[in-house]
């Protein structure tokens, strides 16, 4: 009956016929591609024409002032929110304003919220148990059980994020710095071709950040990993590339230095709360 | 196999032994026990126990959407009516030519509406099999359309309640009206025999108290199973944060309208055994108060807990029995104080309180180990 | 009397050979100078055939009191002691004794027992005799109101005899819509007659009456009368189609106005703390039974009593509503669902409390005489007063809240905390302060539609229970925290309800309805009116 009913649900692709572990096509060209994207609430242009291109294995760091609208970029990406105009592409093969949430988060793409956002009622283990990249349908997911290798995969990302010592606590007890990791830990269960990471250092101490900081690097390559950050120092000490986003579009690209050095980048950040050095 | 697995929980194995030895010593009280001694249970109480037993289903039914997903709802006394009307219209149908009309097809107040055949829905619940079908499909089928639209457009909280109020309240403003072919008003009653047993008869009424435990114990390992399964992982952490579980490529509006289907059937059984005991289904099972009622036997004995609900469940009942004997008037008030005690002192209901010192041992084992980790 | 007809005259000509023939009786009365007593006398004595002379006589006597002489006789109030021959007017007709009055002096004189008394008889030809009398007599009044009504009443009601008169009476009236409806009337009489004529006269008429002639002219032989007199009533048909719809949107607009009122409180606390207060219906029963007690305060004053119920229904609520946001509300902050339920046992317990205290049965509120009654617009349509007052009251209501939420400190912070809490906690504003003056505004607004609601319905504790689905689903319909949002959606959902009603009966038009929004919340899950931005998702 199991077995049967592969054949009457429509998504399901069998394991012979998958290329790859996602099917994110990247042969001719960026894994992620925006093109002229607007949305407006209200009348007030949160994104305004955004161009905006990743390539495969890039790091990639984006700043902005406040409103800038690092966040809505983030939503319309992951299909919460819809853009009035515009296009976005995950490689050259998926067009991403045709699928909601769940569809782009199977296709690979895995999302750290602002605020840490894990499942309190469950514990540790479990969090990163949902998260762990599987059929996420429902009759298996009923009848999944837990095997050796689920075991050493959760075991290994718990090592990397140093929560193994809580893994059988209830999420809701971690501080919030061990909550930020759970969530990077739960990124990595997902084993997403492009992570977007909403500030993942806030609430952490110098060395957590460090250590975050090690663990994002040591992502790119294999992974596409796009940070929106407010720490500057933090940035300087990831990034390759930077974005800087103003009033929905973009500002600036380029190298750090390059980014620091602009004229325009000064004058939004003075006028700003931060300044960038 | 994931329904046998709550078996290898001792939480399980507990509820399971209780409700069993239970079972034994009432059925043993009413029958070896000579009818004038002091301990000796009468089949009047067998049956109002009966009654607990299928309220107790409905809120474990209840638990489950409410406990586990986060959907709190308001009409699943809706579910519980519509198991009840089925089996209520196959009870109808064996009345045959004993009405008081003598129809041998034609209930009697169909009879006494002119009518001169049945409508198309009431036909096949002359078959036994047919009519227990329908007492799960019928409220299943509306739970499945209900929530399709409910969870597709993503209604939830305090919204998804009412409308689910609303909906019980539709229902029984349907079921009033004559023209809907239940009997308006008075329901269906006069229910003569149930599978070929006198359904006055003493044997029958133990006989429905034995299934309705035998209801509750086998539902109560089905949501225990889904409970205990990554699924009902999935459900809790749809519960704690919808958004984050779509993120993670969980297809939360599935998810969802599987358990609450579930959920709708189970309550559909309930009514289905509640109704041959209580000798009468009308459309007052479907107003508002009695399925808020439901949540507050859940909320009392303690959420996302199943056996929780049980508790709940008979202590409220065995209150309300014991209230408006004695005081009637007195019953909405003590209700309406239940309501207010139980969400703003006990959140977690008895069951909370049962746990909370269980952690509180548990939590100096944790400690002590941890610290024994720390010293190596 | 306005003016002395020549008909009138002759009347007066008629009474003189009455009391003539009447003589006898007249002599053997006690002496008295007062005219009066004579004609009583002769009212008295004479058999039904002369008395209707005896009748014109009082009319045209000019006497002051001829007025109420013959009302009192017209409702067998006119009588007589037994033995004294006294004429007197009973007052009040109930229980053994009752008070009278002198029918000469028109003052009371305490109570008599009925068996002292006789009543002067009179039979219906009589009675409708003085109908059409008093219609004479209303038509010649000074007040252009009185000579309506009774153009109006003579609406199929000429004979023969009276045709000359009013013909006579439409040429001198100065007033155009009396002299219209006199000339309808007339028209009508011709009609008939078999006068095709006179249906340009009736055409557009919406009077049953003339309806129904036109109807019996369509039956008629003669062909070209039968079909003008079709064309008439085609036109009529179509008014009539109309005055329906209009009627229709009265109807719909008074429900809607009742369910904005409800809702509209509802709406304010929901907006801007995200919970249900199930026991919101309870604070409109509070309203409705403010009104009640206080015109039990004020029993001879009910109108009064119904504005002074304004402010103090508003009180009650608002107190009740704050003691609900400190007692219970303030312990539930985020817990949405917890707080659905316990302002449910809220709810329970304050019904209960009305059904030990005052009663479970219902109570009525009396109406005051300003809001019973009703507009006539014309034949086919006329609106109710007090639904007309309570469309009024809830748009005013409506107005006021818009004026205190666009243009008041508290309104813009309600406004700060409803976009967001945190943020504006952050600023300065104190939530909580809002939470209870929000609170506070919304339960009052609840007492005020109690008190609108006690004009319509009947004051029970199940009162507000019928409300609180309702209020939830305009809510939800309009759009969350959006008071346009509530009154389109109230006023529409009124509506919608009142067409739905004749087409599906009431139930099924309640639950169409409910299957309605249930089905736009798949388009629009946020209602008509929603809250655009990032603050209003999550």
């Amino acid at each position: 009956m199991n077995f049967l009913s592969h054949f009457a649900d429509r998504e399901h692709v069998f394991d012979f016929l998958m290329p790859d572990a996602s099917p994110v096509d990247v042969r001719h060209g960026p894994i992620l591609y925006l093109e002229d994207v607007s949305v407006s609430f209200d009348g007030f242009k949160a994104i305004n024409a955004l161009n905006l291109t990743i390539d495969d294995g890039e790091l990639r760091c984006i700043i902005g002032p406040n409103g800038a609208g690092k966040t809505t970029m983030m939503d319309i990406i992951t299909g919460k929110t819809r853009p009035d105009t515009g296009s976005v592409w995950f490689g050259s093969r998926h067009d991403l304003l045709r699928m909601d949430e769940p569809q782009i988060a199977r296709l690979g793409i895995g999302r750290k919220f602002q605020k840490p956002t894990v499942f309190e009622a469950l514990s540790v283990f479990e969090n990163l148990e949902l998260a762990m990249a599987t059929d996420k349908r429902l009759w298996p997911t009923l009848t999944a059980r837990l095997t050796g290798e689920t075991r050493d995969r959760i075991d290994e990302v718990l090592d990397t994020t140093g929560l193994t010592a809580l893994a059988r606590r209830e999420a809701a007890i971690l501080s919030h710095g061990q909550k930020q990791w759970l969530e990077i830990g739960m990124l990595l269960m997902q084993r997403p071709r492009l992570l977007l990471v909403d500030e993942p250092v806030a609430g952490m101490t110098e060395q957590e950040m460090e250590r975050t900081a090690e663990l994002l690097t040591g992502l790119a390559g294999r992974h596409s990993v796009v940070v929106v950050e407010h720490d500057m120092g933090f940035v300087r000490s990831i990034a390759r590339t930077v974005t800087v986003l103003h009033q929905g579009s973009v500002l600036a690209e380029g190298s750090m230095d390059k980014v620091a050095n602009d004229p325009r980048v000064i004058e939004v950040y003075l006028g700003g709360e931060e300044e960038v050095t | 196999m994931w329904l046998t697995r709550p078996f290898s929980e001792r939480s399980t194995l507990v509820f399971m032994a209780v409700l069993i030895a239970a079972m034994v010593l009432v059925v043993a009280a009413n029958l070896l026990i000579p009818a004038d001694h002091p301990l000796h249970v009468s089949t009047y109480t067998v049956t109002l126990l009966g009654k607990y037993l299928c309220y107790a289903l409905l809120a474990v039914a209840v638990d489950l959407v409410w406990g586990y997903l986060g959907i709190l709802s308001l009409g699943h006394g809706a579910f519980f009516a519509l198991g009840g009307y089925a089996m209520g219209m196959y009870l109808m149908r064996q009345i045959g030519d004993r009405g008081v009309y003598g129809d041998p097809v034609l209930p009697d107040f169909m009879v006494f509406l002119d009518w001169d055949a049945l409508p198309w829905y009431w036909q096949g619940f002359d078959m036994a099999g047919f009519a227990f079908l329908m007492t799960m499909l019928v409220p299943g089928v509306l739970a499945l359309v209900f929530g399709f639209l409910a969870f597709r457009s993503r209604v939830t909280g305090v919204y998804l309640s009412i409308i689910t109020q609303a909906l019980t309240f539709a229902l029984m403003l349907a079921f009033f009206r004559n023209e809907m072919g239940f009997g308006g008003n008075n329901g269906l009653t006069d229910f003569k025999e149930l599978l070929g047993f006198n359904i006055a008869a003493d044997s029958t009424r133990i006989g429905l108290f034995v299934a309705s435990g035998l209801a509750l114990g086998l539902g109560y390992v089905l949501c225990r199973a889904i409970v205990a399964s990554k699924l009902g992982r999935v459900c809790v952490a749809v519960r704690d944060a919808e958004a984050r579980t779509r993120f993670l490529g969980y297809r939360v509006e599935r998810y969802q309208l599987f358990v609450f289907v579930i959920s709708a059937m189970l309550a559909g059984v309930a009514g289905a055994l509640y109704v041959p005991q209580v000798g009468i289904i009308n459309p007052s099972e479907f107003s508002p108060l009695f399925s808020i009622e439901i949540v507050i036997w859940v909320a009392l004995g303690g959420r996302a807990t199943l056996y929780g609900a049980v508790i709940g469940a008979l202590v409220v009942n065995y209150a309300k029995s014991v209230f408006t004997g004695v005081m009637p008037e007195a019953w909405l008030f003590a209700l309406g104080a239940l309501f207010i005690l139980v969400t703003v002192l006990l959140p977690r209901g008895i069951a909370g309180l049962l746990k909370q010192r269980r952690r509180d041992d548990e939590d100096m084992r944790d400690e002590t180990a941890l610290i024994g980790e720390a010293g190596t | 009397m306005r003016r002395l007809s020549c008909g009138r005259r002759l009347c007066f000509g008629l009474v003189m050979i009455c009391m003539l023939l009447l003589g006898q009786g007249v002599s053997a009365a006690p002496a008295s100078e007062d005219p009066g007593a004579m004609l009583l006398e002769s009212l008295a004595e004479a058999s039904f055939r002369d008395k209707e002379a005896v009748i014109d006589s009082i009319a045209s006597s000019g006497d002051e009191r001829a007025q109420q002489w013959l009302d009192a006789f017209a409702d067998g109030r006119l009588q007589q002691v037994k033995d004294s021959g006294q004429f007197v007017i009973v007052l009040e007709s109930r229980g053994r004794e009752w008070p009278v009055a002198d029918a000469l002096t028109l003052k009371p004189i305490g109570e008599m027992s009925r068996r002292d008394l006789s009543r002067i008889r009179i039979n219906n030809a009589l009675r409708s005799h003085l109908d059409g009398m008093q219609t004479l007599l209303d038509l010649n009044a000074e007040d252009v109101e009185l000579r309506l009504q009774a153009a109006r009443d003579l609406l199929g009601e000429i004979s023969q005899d009276s045709r000359e008169d009013i013909a006579r009476l439409a040429q001198e009236e100065e007033d155009a819509d009396v002299a219209a409806t006199l000339n309808q009337a007339l028209a009508l009489y011709a009609l008939e007659q078999g006068d095709a004529s006179a249906i340009s006269t009736l055409s557009g008429s919406l009077n049953p009456k003339v309806r129904a002639a036109l109807v019996q002219a369509s039956r008629s032989d003669d062909g070209y009368l039968a079909e003008r007199a079709s064309q008439a009533l085609a036109d009529i048909e179509q008014l009539l189609t109309l005055n329906r719809a209009a009627e229709t949107l009265y109807f719909g607009l008074s429900l809607g106005s009742v369910l904005v009122l409800a809702a509209i409180g509802l709406a304010i606390t929901f907006g801007v703390m995200g919970v249900i207060n199930m026991a919101h219906g309870e604070l409109i029963m509070l309203g409705a039974y403010t009104t009640w007690a206080m015109q039990q305060l004020l029993p001879h004053q009910p109108g009064v009593a119904l504005l002074l119920s304004i402010p103090a229904g508003f009180l009650v609520a608002a107190l009740v509503g704050v003691a609900i946001e400190r007692g219970v509300i303030q312990f539930l902050k985020g817990r949405p669902l917890e707080t659905l339920l316990a302002t449910f046992g809220v709810s329970l317990i304050l019904q209960q409390l009305v059904r030990t205290l005052i009663s479970p049965l219902n109570r009525s509120v009396m109406t005051p005489e300003w809001m019973s009654g009703s507009v006539m617009i014309n034949d086919a349509l006329s609106l109710t007063l007090n639904r007309l007052y309570v469309l009024g009251f809830a748009l005013v209501v409506f107005a006021a809240l818009m004026l205190v939420m666009r243009r008041t400190r508290l309104g813009l912070e309600v406004r700060a905390v409803t976009q967001n809490r945190a943020m504006a906690r952050a600023m300065g504003i104190r939530a909580t302060r809002v939470d209870i003056l929000t609170f506070a505004l919304g339960s009052g607004v609840a007492g005020l539609a109690g008190v609108a609601l006690s004009q319509l319905t009947n004051v029970g504790p199940n009162l507000g229970q019928n409300y609180i689905i309702d209020s939830f689903m305009v809510v939800v319909f309009g759009g969350v925290g959006n008071l346009w949002g509530t009154l389109v959606a109230g006023l529409s959902l009124g509506v919608i309800n009142q067409v739905l009603e004749p087409w599906a009966g009431a139930v099924l038009a309640k639950i169409l309805v409910l299957v309605l929004i249930i089905l736009f919340i798949q388009k629009r899950p946020r209602g008509l009116f929603p809250q655009k931005g990032r603050a209003a998702e999550g």
